[in-house]
């Protein structure tokens, strides 16, 4: 199975991104190395800036570069990036609708044995309760190189959610990625599963091992949490019963956002696949997705608790 | 302030901009005089002598830039706008209505002539940066002015943006202290001292320049020097009074955020008239 991680599509795409488009200006904060932003530091190098270890100054001068008319991608990992940097997203990003793209590397517990203070587990909440801000959780690389030029071409602030582990492969160049439109990977009249991230795989895997048990699994991969495709999920919750999965909490996140239009919408069973109120740990990637219930088993598990069907 | 007689038109001016601080700030039945007093002959140095500016066209991509830090002083950014003619003067006593372009803190959305929108402090030098990048990677030669509280340099993000600002030698940027002395709690000497300001700037890898920030004299020279300082960032520490012109406002801590009730707008009307 072909995989490359979302982060390191990233970091080609900036480069692909930044030869059409000499707008284009990367910011990063120590971290180039690991958020894949070395490479258009490489190619542009008078169109990037290390700001150092200093995720506010990151943030700042990103929005001053995009008040002078630069598109600006500020990265660094997303616990910086949506926390120790919230005030200025906030305040100096969001609220004044700046036309910054914040590409933030090794969300979710994938971060893997840097342990639970690199581990951003809550971002999705942080960001997606930001208004003007547009979240996009891509589910491989094709949809984060297409999300990265969506991105550039969005007048307004982004917030794109990339991890740390090379992933399957989903998509190929035929795919039309576009912000706030989710993807329907599979049709299932039985069930849907709307997945974002490196859970869309985990949900494909699930759907074809549901048959086994009978059922016809739907597959949504909503990759933009906000603005959110509203009629995908209630398209999905025509099949009658929903399971969201996602590699964050399931307090605030993909799963929050689903539950918000079904149950003022269109209330149907719904079950969240994602962390429990609590903070990953130390472990590679796969232990700590075994251990936290972010597994294709977990989503099998809570389709046929919804169906009523034994595991 | 002795040099007065040698400026009369900016003294004018400055006088007017205080009229509009009191007015508006009485009118809002909120908001801060204080810090925005003490920022007067700065202010009136940069809006009507210094900066290169065409209200008609704010977003105008050769035009100096101007950034808020101490974003609560808004009613001196106001007052300087209105009477630049980036919006007309009556508009002010509309300050923090709903509705109103005169927000609590300045809205860059909302109100032509606010290049960033600010209130939370601490940010206004990282944007400035931003800018200042953004016109030498553009060769344009405009330059970039933030104006920042003295309580503000509390604020880490304030050195991490000087650290930024020496790193990049952006010398197409001048920050200005605006030390008046006072912060919401009192002192800022006594509620977490900046102190040595100017040595902290140099350690940094600036230039700096202290000087009495209601001398016009000085405040222009020091905005010339700074525009000749090349190979690195311009700090200018305003040493300054807070609630200056105002009797009653003057060095009390109280006035930083509390609106004059009319009887004081009359008082206060009556010593800048």
């Amino acid at each position: 199975m072909t995989k490359i991680a979302t982060r390191e599509a990233y970091g080609r795409a900036l480069v692909e991104l930044g030869r059409q488009n000499s707008q284009v200006v990367v910011l990063d904060a120590d971290l180039s190395k690991s958020t894949m932003t070395a490479y258009f530091a490489k190619e542009f190098p008078a169109r990037f800036f290390n700001m150092g270890i200093a995720e506010q100054s990151l943030m700042g001068t990103a929005a001053g570069l995009a008040l002078s008319g630069k598109i600006p991608f500020a990265s660094t990992f997303a616990v910086f990036a949506a926390g120790r940097a919230y005030d200025q997203v906030r305040n100096g990003i969001a609220y004044p609708k700046v036309n910054v793209k914040i590409a933030a590397t090794h969300a979710g517990l994938t971060v893997g044995e840097d342990g639970a203070s690199h581990q951003a587990i809550e971002d999705i909440a942080l960001m997606r309760a930001v208004p003007n801000m547009t979240v996009i959780v891509p589910a491989d690389g094709e949809e984060t190189r297409q999300a990265v030029f969506a991105a550039a071409a969005h007048q307004g602030p982004v917030y794109l959610r990339l991890g740390r582990p090379a992933i399957p492969v989903i998509y190929n160049a035929d795919y039309q990625f576009q912000i706030g439109r989710a993807h329907t990977l599979r049709q299932g009249k039985d069930a849907a599963i709307i997945a974002c991230g490196v859970m869309v795989h985990e949900a494909l895997k699930a759907a074809e091992e549901l048959t086994t048990a009978g059922l016809e699994v739907m597959v949504v991969n909503i990759s933009t949490i906000k603005p959110l495709d509203r009629e995908a999920v209630l398209a999905a919750a025509a099949t009658g019963a929903v399971v969201t999965a996602e590699e964050h909490t399931v307090i605030g996140g993909l799963g929050s956002a689903v539950a918000e239009v079904l149950a003022t919408e269109k209330p149907v069973p719904l079950a969240m696949v994602g962390i429990r109120d609590t903070f990953g740990e130390s472990g590679k990637p796969d232990e700590l997705m075994a251990k936290y219930g972010l597994t294709a088993a977990d989503i099998v598990a809570a389709v046929k608790r919804l169906k009523g069907k034994k595991d | 302030m002795g040099l007065t007689a040698d400026f009369p038109e900016l003294t004018a001016t400055a006088r007017r901009l205080r009229q509009h601080i009191i007015r508006m700030v009485g009118a809002a039945g909120s908001g801060h005089p204080g810090g925005s007093l003490s920022a007067v002959e700065i202010m009136t140095a940069l809006y009507f002598k210094v900066m290169r500016l065409d209200p008609a066209r704010p977003d105008w991509p050769e035009r100096d830039r101007f950034v808020l830090s101490k974003g609560h002083a808004a009613p001196v950014l106001y007052a300087a706008l209105a009477e630049r003619g980036f919006f007309p003067v009556e508009k002010i006593t509309t300050l923090r209505q709903l509705g109103s372009p005169l927000q609590g803190h300045p809205d860059r959305k909302a109100l032509p002539g606010v290049e960033v929108s600010t209130g939370s402090l601490g940010h206004g030098l990282a944007v400035a940066n931003g800018m200042a990048l953004a016109g030498r990677l553009d060769g344009r030669d405009y330059h970039v002015y933030v104006l920042l509280g003295d309580g503000e340099l509390e604020e880490g993000m304030v050195w991490e943006g000087a650290m930024a600002a020496a790193h990049y030698r952006l010398d197409n940027l001048t920050a200005i202290v605006d030390h008046n002395h006072l912060q919401i709690d009192g002192r800022v000497e006594d509620v977490m001292s900046p102190e040595p300001v100017a040595d902290k700037f140099r350690a940094f890898g600036w230039e700096t320049r202290t000087i009495d920030g209601h001398d016009f004299g000085q405040i222009l020279a020091a905005l010339e020097w700074a525009r000749q300082v090349k190979g690195k960032p311009a700090v200018i520490i305003a040493e300054t009074i807070k609630g200056k012109g105002v009797s009653f406002m003057e060095n009390e801590a109280g006035w930083h955020g509390k609106a004059p009730k009319p009887e004081e707008v009359e008082k206060a009307l009556a010593e800048l008239a």
